[in-house]
Formats: structure tokens, sequence, C-alpha cells
């Protein structure tokens, strides 16, 4: 990171949701590395960029259409990587001709120099590097958001190379950790696909039960289930879908309707209240051993620093507990003990003994021995000479722009996105357990025009109404936003209940919902 | 959030006094940037100098708004503004003293002065100064009146009437300082001679002639002249100006800077005023040639704040040499371009030390760096920069005009030309005297008509609050490089400050390691710790009241002055005890002998 | 590109060290041990406190060992009498002036050189709140030599989560850099005023949360003086119920975002009383966002 030579922050507001990231990236800026951030708003982030590209919320697709369509009209994309390592160029050429930049710039209302400047910037860097955040993932056409993306990254060849790629920033501490051992619909420990029989077979021989061979639902698809009566018991641990989700009355409803709800958690949240039984859970940072893989993809380890209180057990004991009463005594094993199991199952994580993770302070996976140092890199075989070695090629993926799902128009003419503030988390469970001194609390933040035309005041309480439901909080005047836009979070969820007004239109391929578009109006109170 | 700016609106006169350095704000004020650079933050000073000129101080709304327009952390603005003796972050009257209550004012009455001037005018509308540059004329005084239309008057022969009248906006006559000397008159050929407003006085008395023959001799052939004439530095440090003019030109580093020192603050120093107010053109002449010799293309004159003339003098020179091509694109016609500013100082010694002077031009605080690496490699803006006292670049012209052979008539072998002295204290005619180097103490002395009213000498301090006392014994010692070294003395600035039998050693003393407490700018231990651990051990041997015995004390200074000397990040700290151990050695305290 | 290497003489012995290593560098490869107190090796050096200090033959003065480049054939010595008096007199000149007593290193040094801070006389009283931060540039009270200034004052206590407690602040300057390009670059607090009158600040000197203060912790993380400190850490010493005995020091992993920030986790009586980063760490670099600092309220732990 702190090597490159540019860097696109897509939809990322790192300076805020992964402060210690961002010192990584302005080492890089003092370093002289020129920094884009893609955003509608222009946040603390934005404020360290050379190029803030405020495009119209939603419009992702079109935007980085159109820089590649930049980058191919000046003849900048890198034409030995395209050949040797990636499909179906041509094709997806052809489509990226309809992103000219005078659509783009109707689309997204970003400034078109603006637009060259980054396309040139970026094709030509040495190493660059596109970084983005759930500005990308938390809409209806996330897959989408994410290829194309990916496509500016295959053009110019910023991939598979020190100092340049792709990187997902995490929203939480071991997101990428659940991915690895499987928390995936369709996926068993290491990534490894459940619907593969020879996989199956490994993981049956080893756990002596055998694995169901089909593909489970994501999360959304749960929530459907729910609603359609599918699925009717419901075990959730460390999760709190009755304020997180979005259109969260809805989900509300749902989870009520189950027959059996049970919830392991450190807090009794929104959640567990519904729950029939509650399973009080250690804090798995400081009261439980284990591990944890950040959005580097480095395992670290997790070590218990204090004493649980009161009832609160560790996961492990719990889970092993329920097993045994509901009929398989798998015993209580150690953290260090289920983890070598998973070794034995999960290649890429073979190499990583407690005493390997302990010597290097966290390796990154793949790790398939236990003197290999990890990976710092991936997918550096697309640049191999042999082309024997280079393994599957990279696709490019055509993608089309397509509005938010809910358009606005007259009676909800602005258009809502939410995200984080850098004190807080999620919401809020964990993070209002401290006095920050920065603590605000939750505000509906509007332009300064925007406040002017609609005749409020800085602090006013207002209502803030959408299709699906209404919260009151009070005005904020943020010079970073446009007319037009609104911000909130939904961090103080007990207090303005913001996922009531968010919209579940979801990802078909991902399943994740569209928190960053909503169409809301605010109402003058009484 | 990052870069917060602070936001109440800045009032009218505080907008104003910012807009006139910065030029209006922008009718769509770009949201602060946390990418501060240095082109903005360059501005930082002379912003804040215009508040306080403007609005009689730096208030928190424009300190707020100037931080805003810049880009500049709050924080660090407030450090900066906090650094500086005449930036005033309190609010005070508009019209506002600043009575000299240093070594040549303390010997002129000071003290009554000050008494005199809070019994008639009252506590709130001055504060004490320290060396203010008047020394020829002590007792001194600079008044401001704030305004839209500022009014700064420095002067000398300070009276409470003559304060009184300044405060209340009423121009005081500026007095000529006398000049004297023996021998040839290079560096006051034309001090007292040409009116300093006139470009064409100055060329009819001989200006410009450096120039074009500089630009005859070409780049090479100034740079060898300037080695051949071994010209060194007349700010205290005596470099080898060709050897340090020769780095800068072949540093591969662009662009170049040229920087002139003329932010003169040693007590008891103020020859540089004299030139600067007398010969303005020379500077700006010699400055040209200096830019052409080094391969710059840029050049900043850093003048101490406290001269308000020189700084108008100085600006208009730079003016009209613009608006006749000798200054801008094409200088005379030979593809040399050379652009020339002057930044003004705001009240801190230490920015006279090179490196805390590009630091105070570059927006932040004035202290100085740690050298390696040297200004020539990396100075101003980190490029290569030659960076001179005003008397060495007024030198200059004599040199590239006649050729080093003619400059090195005068003088020792060591120490070749003429040397400027302020000599001040008790003495009948004080001013500035040039002479040739090698002239002894108390020929310079008598020529500035000796101790008045047949009083005894007591001591002379040569070299300013960093130099050395010396007694009536050592009178014979001859001003030039090489003999003040080989006497463990040095010439400094070339101050010559004469002290009768009725001065008293000891308050002049306090006043010194005061002077020196008050200027350390407190980055580096030595020095900020150090000076205060003097100040009270100087008062304690005053007092006749030591800790333990004089000895210990004498002892726990040796050391004290020892690691001040050793560790200290600059000359400030180095030097800040030599003159009291040359005066403790002249003057037993409470006994010791 | 090979870094070139270049040999200088050490104390008699020879040192091979890359062309751009500090003296402080040459000196720790040669075993040669040199005190420091400003520099951190996650921070630009500043060379301010001028502990380090060594003699290079030939220069007129010593020089600062933390940011001084070797050069060929140096002779260095860093054990003259020369240096050792400099180092002493810091040493004093610090112990006479500011409160170092939870700097252990510090305490060490001063018997290492035989330092005598008292020899500066007895200390001055605290200022009232307040009264150093009104200073004004070239103006002090002259002294009459009976008390050694100090720079004693009453502790700032503005938020919940930190302390400043400036009378232990030796102006390392650590908490400005930390704040600055060197980690956060937040820009909360710099040095203003002058001379003896220097101090850290916010613009103002306004109260941290009226600050741009992201209460990131970060000044604290390098402070060596304890000037900075929690204010778990300030209380349970005020009631004498600090105990280092009893407490343990645990890395495990933040969980409030995807960097995966190491956390050392200080537990005394089964309750976190500090939290820090090691500052070799590949990750965090010793630095921490407020939520992984203090947001750990959550955590009861059994009483």
């Amino acid at each position: 990171m702190e090597e490159t030579d540019v860097i696109l922050l897509w939809g990322s507001n790192a300076r805020e949701a992964h402060p210690i990231y961002f010192h990584h990236v302005l080492k890089a800026v003092h370093r002289g590395a020129k920094l884009y951030v893609i955003d509608p708003r222009r946040t603390p982030t934005a404020e360290w960029a050379d190029g803030w590209l405020s495009l119209e919320v939603g419009h992702d697709v079109a935007l980085a259409n159109g820089v590649a369509n930049v980058i191919l009209e000046e003849g900048l994309q890198n034409d030995a990587f395209v050949r040797n390592a990636t499909l179906g160029f041509e094709s997806w050429r052809a489509h990226i001709k309809q992103y000219d930049l005078a659509r783009v710039c109707a689309l997204t209302g970003v400034d078109p120099e603006l637009i060259r400047r980054m396309a040139r910037d970026f094709a030509k860097a040495e190493r660059a590097m596109i970084c983005w955040t759930l500005g990308i993932t938390e809409h209806h056409n996330a897959v989408d958001n994410v290829f194309s993306l990916i496509n500016l990254a295959l053009l110019t060849g910023h991939v598979g190379k020190w100092g340049s790629g792709l990187n997902p920033l995490r929203g939480q501490n071991n997101v990428q950790g659940g991915g690895d051992m499987g928390a995936l619909p369709h996926k068993l420990p290491g990534f490894q696909d459940v619907e593969d029989a020879s996989v199956r077979a490994r993981f049956e021989q080893a756990w002596g039960r055998s694995v169901p061979p089909m593909k489970g639902w994501h999360l959304t698809q749960m929530f459907e289930a729910m609603g359609r009566g599918e699925l009717t018991a419901v075990y959730v641990i460390g999760e709190n879908p009755a304020q997180s989700e979005a259109d969260s009355a809805h989900a509300i409803e749902r989870l009520k309707g189950l027959e059996c709800l049970v919830v392991q958690d450190i807090f009794l949240t929104k959640t567990a209240q519904l729950a029939d039984v509650v399973f009080p859970a250690t804090a798995s940072f400081c009261e439980a051993e284990g591990t944890v893989t950040n959005s580097e993809r480095r395992v670290q380890r997790v070590r218990r620093a204090l004493t649980p209180p009161g009832e609160a057990r560790d996961d492990i004991e719990i889970i092993a507990e329920l097993s045994r009463r509901l009929g398989f005594d798998f015993g209580t094993p150690t953290a260090q003990q289920l983890w070598d199991e998973c070794r034995t199952l999960s290649p890429m994580h073979a190499g990583m003994s407690y005493a390997h993770l302990e010597e290097r302070g966290g390796i990154q996976w793949p790790c398939p021995d236990e003197a290999h140092p990890g990976t710092s890199f991936l997918h550096g075989r697309l640049w191999d000479a042999d082309a024997t070695k280079r393994g599957p090629l990279a696709p490019f993926q055509v993608t089309e722009d397509e509005p938010p799902v809910e358009a606005l128009d007259a009676e909800f003419p602005l258009r809502l996105t939410t995200g984080r503030r850098l004190e807080s988390y999620n919401t809020g469970v964990q993070s209002q357990g401290y006095a920050s001194p920065v603590f605000r609390r939750e505000t509906i933040d509007l332009s300064g025009a925007d406040v002017a035309r609609l005749g409020l005041r800085d602090g006013e309480a207002v209502r803030v109404v959408s299709r699906r439901g209404a919260v009151v909080a009070p005005v904020r005047v943020d010079p970073g936003l446009k007319a037009g836009l609104a911000f909130m979070t939904f961090h103080f969820a007990d207090e303005v209940d913001t996922n009531l007004l968010t919209i579940d239109a979801t990802d078909p391929k991902a399943g994740t919902a569209e928190y960053k578009a909503a169409a809301v109006r605010v109402e003058k109170l009484g | 959030m990052d870069l917060r700016a602070i936001e109440t609106p800045p009032g009218e006169d505080e907008r104003a006094a910012v807009d006139s350095v910065l030029g209006p704000a922008p009718a769509h004020e770009p949201p602060l940037s946390a990418r501060v650079t240095d082109e903005r933050r360059t501005q930082l000073l002379p912003t804040l100098l215009a508040l306080q000129a403007q609005v009689g101080w730096v208030s928190e709304r424009g300190l707020g708004y100037a931080c805003r327009r810049l880009g500049v952390p709050p924080a660090e603005g407030f450090g900066v503004a906090s650094f500086y003796g005449l930036l005033s972050l309190e609010q005070r009257p508009a019209a506002f003293a600043h009575v000299c209550d240093d070594l040549a004012c303390k010997a002129a009455g000071a003290e009554r002065l000050c008494a005199e001037v809070t019994t008639r005018l009252g506590e709130k509308s001055w504060a004490r100064s320290p060396c203010l540059g008047l020394c020829e004329q002590a007792p001194a005084a600079l008044v401001t009146v704030a305004g839209q239309r500022p009014l700064e008057q420095a002067f000398g022969h300070a009276t409470t009437d003559k304060i009184a009248a300044a405060l209340s906006a009423t121009p005081v006559a500026a007095q000529t300082p006398h000049f004297g000397g023996t021998g040839p008159r290079r560096l006051l050929a034309r001090v007292g001679v040409v009116d300093p407003s006139s470009l064409d006085d100055y060329r009819a008395h001989g200006g410009y002639a450096a120039l074009r023959e500089a630009l005859v001799r070409g780049t090479e052939g100034v740079l060898q002249e300037i080695t051949l004439a071994k010209l060194v530095g007349r700010g205290g440090a005596a470099f080898p100006t060709g050897r340090k003019w020769e780095a800068v030109a072949r540093a591969p580093a662009r662009p170049h800077y040229v920087v002139c020192n003329a932010d003169e603050s040693e007590p008891g120093t103020f020859k540089d005023r004299v030139l600067i107010e007398h010969d303005p053109f020379g500077l700006v002449e010699a400055m040209t040639i200096a830019g052409f010799a080094t391969g710059a293309e840029r050049g900043v004159i850093y003048l101490r704040g406290e001269y308000p003339l020189a700084f108008a003098r100085l600006s208009h020179a730079i003016a009209v040499a613009r608006k006749h091509g000798l200054l801008g694109a094409d200088i005379m016609g030979r593809g040399f371009t050379f652009e020339l500013e002057v930044r003004r100082g705001a009240g801190a010694y230490i920015c006279g030390e090179e490196t805390a002077l590009f630091n105070s031009i570059e927006g932040y605080r004035g202290e100085p760096r740690n050298k390696p690496p040297f200004p020539v490699h990396s100075g101003l803006f980190g490029k290569p920069t030659a960076i001179n006292n005003v008397e060495t670049l007024v030198a200059v012209l004599d040199i590239v005009r006649d050729g080093a052979a003619a400059y090195g008539s005068v003088g020792t072998s060591g120490s070749p030309g003429t040397k400027l002295f302020c000599v001040s204290g008790k003495v009948e005619k004080p001013g500035v005297y040039e002479l040739p180097f090698g002239a002894r103490v108390d020929e310079l002395i008598a020529l500035a008509g000796g101790v008045p009213g047949g009083k005894k000498l007591r001591a002379v301090l040569l070299g300013g609050a960093a130099g050395h006392f010396i007694g009536p014994e050592r009178l014979h010692v001859q001003l030039s490089f090489e003999h003040t070294r080989a006497a463990g003395l040095s010439l400094g600035s070339g101050v010559v400050m004469v002290f009768d039998e009725t001065d008293e050693l000891g308050p002049l003393l306090q006043r010194i390691a005061a002077f020196f407490r008050d200027e350390s700018c407190g980055q580096c231990v030595p020095c900020r710790v150090g000076t205060v651990r003097q100040e009270e051990l100087v008062a304690r041997l005053v007092a006749q009241r030591p800790l333990g015995s004089v000895q210990t004390e004498l002892t726990l200074l040796n050391e004290l002055a020892q690691s001040m000397r050793d560790a200290s990040i600059c000359g400030l700290g180095q030097t800040a005890s030599s003159a009291i151990e040359s005066a403790l050695a002249l003057t037993p305290f409470g006994g010791a002998s | 590109m090979t870094r070139r290497t270049v040999q200088l003489t050490i104390d008699g012995k020879q040192a091979s060290v890359p062309e751009d290593a500090t003296l402080l560098d040459a000196c720790t490869s040669l075993g040669i041990e040199t005190p420091t107190l400003c520099w951190a090796e996650n921070l630009t050096p500043v060379n301010v406190c001028r502990i380090c200090v060594v003699e290079v033959e030939g220069a007129r003065v010593l020089v600062p060992s933390c940011s001084r480049k070797v050069e060929a054939g140096m002779v260095v010595h860093t054990d003259s009498p020369r240096v050792r008096t400099s180092r002493k007199l810091v040493l004093e000149l610090l112990g006479s002036s500011v409160d170092m007593s939870l700097s252990p290193i510090f305490l060490e040094y001063s018997k290492r050189y035989g330092a005598d801070p008292a020899r500066f006389g007895p200390k001055a009283p605290k200022a009232k709140a307040g009264e150093r931060d009104a200073a004004v540039p070239g103006h002090h009270h002259a002294p009459d030599g009976t008390h050694a200034a100090t720079v004693a004052q009453p502790v700032k206590r503005d938020n919940d989560l930190f302390l400043r407690d400036y009378e232990k602040c030796m102006l390392c300057m650590k908490c400005v850099q930390a704040c600055g390009t060197d980690a956060q670059n937040t820009f909360a607090i710099a040095v203003s005023g002058r001379g003896f009158e220097a101090r850290i600040s916010t613009e103002h000197d306004t109260a941290l949360p009226d600050s741009a203060c992201v209460f990131c912790g970060n000044c604290i993380g390098v402070c060596p003086t304890g000037a900075l400190m929690f204010n778990v850490e300030h209380d349970l010493r005020a009631a004498k119920k600090w105990d280092e005995s009893k407490q343990t020091v645990t890395d495990t992993v933040c969980s409030y975002c995807g960097v995966g920030c190491t956390l050392s986790l200080r537990v005394q009586d089964n309750q976190i009383v500090r939290v820090t980063s090691p500052s070799d760490n590949s990750v965090t670099a010793g630095n921490l966002c407020v939520k992984g600092r203090f947001g750990w309220g959550f955590v009861k732990g059994d009483e």
C-alpha cells in the first residue's frame, strides 16, 4: 500500500471507517502517491484526495466504464497483460464504447476532465490500487459494481503485482475469516466447494458425519424464506439483524414469526430480545482464544485477556454443549485443537500453526506449510511468462449502469445514503459503551442548500420519511454534501432506527441490500 | 475531524486584513483541503502580520480565517502566531509602544524611561522590547498604530513625549544616524550621499555598474572573483561566500534560491538597518548578482519586523527596479530572470539563524534545523540556497565591479577589505563605522570620540550578546577574523558596545541572560532549560546569594556553559554563555576572584 | 538496488553500516547502547532532547546520533568526558524542570551519568491553571535565583478518556509527530509559545473535545513520561491502586473493522487499564483509532 503510486478509493470513507488502514494510504500520499476518492460525499477521506469524484449515488458502473473508455480511447491499456491474462476483451471493449464521456457525465454528474485525469493517472502508473468498501457493495447491483472495478484492473494490468491490486476493505474484523471458515452458503473452510464430492468426502471422513451436498441460503434469502414460512428456526451468533437489516420493520416481523429463535451474543440486543433462547457469549477479542482474518487475508491470533462475566461462555463451549445435547458429543476442544483440525482440511491454512502465527505476528493465506512465509498478494500467476502456469485467465465482465431501485420523485425527492462515523460502529451495541468525547447523536445530514430550501435550521428535529417508515432526527448541515443528498448512520439504532428507512432491494448474487440508496423526504415537525 | 477549521466567521476587519495578503476569498470557497502545500503556507506569517497591523492583534477569528484560507491546521497556526514577540494573541490597544530595555538602551537610561511611560501612559499601552537596532540613538522605541492604514514608527532618543506623540499617530522625525570611518568608503559609499528613493541618483553614484560587470564576467567569473577576494560572511559565522555560492551554483536540485538575512537582531547591531535605509538599491543590486551567480531565479530578503523605515525603502526600491527591468524577466536584456521579495520578521531573534529563517519564511515556527544538511544543499523549501547577510552582499558589489585585487588593497591578509562596526554605548559619536580589517579596538573608540565626560572605560562588549566582554587592558586587539579568533574572541556582527565606570555589569549580565532565555526557541533541552538556569544563576551571583559557595556556582556555570555550547542545536544556545563567562572573568561577583 | 556500506570508527571499534544509517544505528550495530528520550523507531527523529549526543572528531560541537547520518571515515567517541558532561547536564536540566518520575529509563540514565538535578536549587511552586498557557514570548518575570523554574502546573482533564499532565512534559515532540504526518495526520496539537514557555497545545489552548482531536490516543502511545495518560490509569495511580505486579499484557486483535489491529491489553483485577499496540506491528506501527484504543467499555469483565 505504502509503495503504490496511484490509489483509487471507491465508495470508501476509510479515514473514518478504517482509520489505521488509512494511515498506510497517507504514508503513500506523503511519499507522492496520487489519491482519488470516488464518493458522493466530500468525506474526511475525500479531503485528502488529489481528485474527488462526486458521483450520483448508484452510478458506479457508469463511472468505471467511462474510465475504461478513456483508457481505451487514449490507448493506455496494458495490451500484453490483456492478451496474455484475460478473456472476453474484444466483446467487452465493444460494449464499453457506449460509455462515452458525455453520457457518463450525464449519468454520474462528474466533471469529464476529472474522469480523464484519473483514468490517465491510473493507467499510466507503475503501480496502482483500487480499494473499495460498502459504497460499492451495498447496492442492488453490488456484483456488477465490483466487476466494473475488476475490469479496470485487468485493462491496465494493475493486479497480481507488488503495490498493485484490488482490495475490498472489510467492515468487520473477521468478515474475511468467516468466509475463510466456510460461513458462506456454498463453501466449506478454505473456500472449498460444498458441491464438490471429493471435498465433501474429506470433511465427512474427518468429522464422521455427512455434509449436506447442496448450497445453503445467504442472509437475504434466509429472510425471504422466513417470509415464505420455509425457514422456521434460526440460530443467530453475534449478529443484530433486527437493527442491521435494511427495512428493519419488515425484518423484525419475520423474526417474530419464527417458531424458534436462538441468539448467542455478548449483549441482549434487539434481536436477542425477540429470542426464545439466549446464550450469553464471551467477547471474542479479549475473552476468548482463537484466530481472525483481516482484510489483507492475514490470519491473526486473538487471546483471552479477561475472565468473562457471569454466565457468559465461550462460543466453542456453547456450540459443543448444544451439539452434545442434540446427540453428538465432540468433547470440549480448545480453540487450538479446532484450528489444527481446520489446518488438515483447508490447504491454504495448512502451514499456520499457532507457533508459526506467533512467530510471524500473523500470516497471509495461502500458507501451505510451516516453512512458508505467507502470500502478500494474489494472482501473480497471471504474469507468468509460461502460459501453462497462468492458470484460468481472468474474464472481462460486461456491466451496465443501473440506477438505484428506488428513483427520486416529487414525494421522496432526497437521496438518503448511509455509512459509519469514526467513533462508532454498526448498530452501536459495542461502541456506545465508552465515553467518546466526539460522539454525536444521530443526525440527518443535509446540504446547506437543502436546509435553506426546506426552511430548516441546524439542529432542528425533523421527520425523515421513506416509503417504508419514518424516524425523527435532528438536522445537521454538512458542507460535504451536495444538494439533494442526505446522510445517516445506524449507530444509534435505539434512538433513531435508520434502517426503518432503508430499502431491502438486494443484489441477486451477493444478497447485499441497497443501504446506500433510498428515497426520502424531510418534514418539519409540528 | 482532520484539519478542523475554527468555524466562527471573521469580522470585517479581520477578513480585510487576511484578504489584503491573500486576495479576496473565492466566491465558492473550496472545502478545506487536508493537504497543506508549501506554496500556500509560506503566506502564513505575512497574513498574521497583516492581522496584527490592521486589527491590532491576532484574534481567534482572524487566525481561524487565515488558517482556513491557507489550509494550515489551526493548532499549527496558533503555534506559529505564539512564537513571535510582535504578534499579540490578546487584544490590546490599537496604538501600542515597544520600548527597548536592552543593553545600549539600558546604559542610556531605559529603565527611567520605562517607569515614566508607565506613569504617564499607563501599563496597557506599551511593553518592553529586546534590542530594536537603534543603539546609536539609545534609548529607542517602536510604536505601532493599527488600522486599515497602519502606522509604524521606530525612533531613537525616545522620550515619553515622543512616544505619546507617536501613539497618537503623529509622525516623529527620523534622525540620520552617524557614520564615519577610516580608509576607503565602500560599504558606506552611498550612505548619506544618495537619495534612497531614487534609482537615478543610485545610478549616478555608480549603481548597477556591478551588475553590468557581473553579466560581462559571467557566472563563473563572478564566482571566481568572490572566491579570490576571500570574502567571508559578515553575519557572525564567517563562512567563505565564494564556496557557498559555488556549492549552490553547482547543486543539481532545482530551483535554487538566494536569501538575504536582514533579520539583524543581535543586541547592539544596527549596520544592516543603516545600509538598507540609506542604500536600498545597493542590496537589490547585490541580490540580483547573487541570483545570477548561483542560478537562482527567486530571492527573498528576510527583514526584521522592527525596521519599518527599512521595509518601506526596500519595498520601494524593489518596485522601482522591477519597473525599470532590473528585476523580473530578461534583466538588462540578457535573458536572465530574477524575482525579489521582502519578508518581514515578527520579533524573534532566533530567526536570524539561517535555518530558523527558512522555517519562518515557509510558515513554520522559527525553529532552527539540525545541520547537516546545510542550506547549500537543502535550504529554503528544501532546495539549494545561498543565504547571506546584508553587509556581505553589499561587499559583493565592490568585488564584482573592481575585482578581488582592488578589494584586497586594504585590510589584512586573512581578512581583506573593510568591515562595518556598530559602535554604541558610552562614546561621543555612536554610529556605524567602516574600517579596513586590522584596525584596533581603541582606534575605533577614539574615532567615535572616546568615552564622554572624561570617564573611565570599564568594558567593551565585542560581537554582541553572543560575543565577549573585554576589559580596558585588551583594547589593542586588532579587529580582523584571524586576530579576534587568536584572542579567543569573535567579531560577531561587528558590535562594539562601550561601558564606562558608572555602568554596573551585573544588571547588564542579567539582561543578557534574560535575553537568551526569552529568545531561545525552546526546541532543545540544553538551551531551553539551560538559559533559564543560567539566568537564575546570574541572579544569585549578582545578588551575592550563591547556592553553596561562589565557587560551586562558577563550576555549575562552567558545566552549564559547556553543555549548552556542545549540545545545543544552534548558535543561540552555543553562544548563550560566552558574554557572561567573559564578564565574570572581568568582574568578580560575591567575593570570588 | 543495493545500498553501499560505510566504514567508520566508534570508540575504537570498526563499524560497517549502510550509507543511510544514522550514528545511532551504527552504535547499535556495535552493541554500544546510546541513551535516547525523544527518539522512537516509528517516528522521524527530531533530535531535541540531546541526550544521544556523541563526539565526532573534527566537529566543533557534539552531534545528535539519532539523526546524524554516518560518513565514511568518521571517528566517533560515545563516552568521552564532553559527552558525559552534556548527557549529565541534559538529565539535570530535565530533572530539575520536569516531573520525570514515571520514566524508568530516565531514572536509569540519571544514575548512570550521576545526574543531580538538585544542584539548581529547590523547585519553584506549581503554576496556576492557565498561567503557562498565557505566557507571551519575550517576556517573563525576572527570577531571583532562589528557586529552579519548572513546568509544573495542574492536570488538564477535559474528557472522559485521557488527560494531559504537562508537569510531566519534556517536549520530546512525539505526541505532535504522532498526531501529525508520522501517523495520525490530524494536527490537533502543536508546539506553541517559545523558549521555556514552549508547550504542547491545541489552538488557543481550547479543550480537546472542542479541538480537531479524534481521540485516537496515538499521542498516549508514544508519550515517554506519562504526561498523557488514560483517565483509568491516572485514577488508579491517584488512589494508590496501580499495581504492575498484578497486571498482565495480552496481545489480541481489535474487532471494530477488518484492518486487524493488534491490541495489547493491559489488565489489572480483570479490568482493562491501558491499550496500546506494538510499535513494530506491520498493521498498526503502534497506532490505533478511538474505537480500538478506548472502545472497550462494553467489556465489563468479571468483577
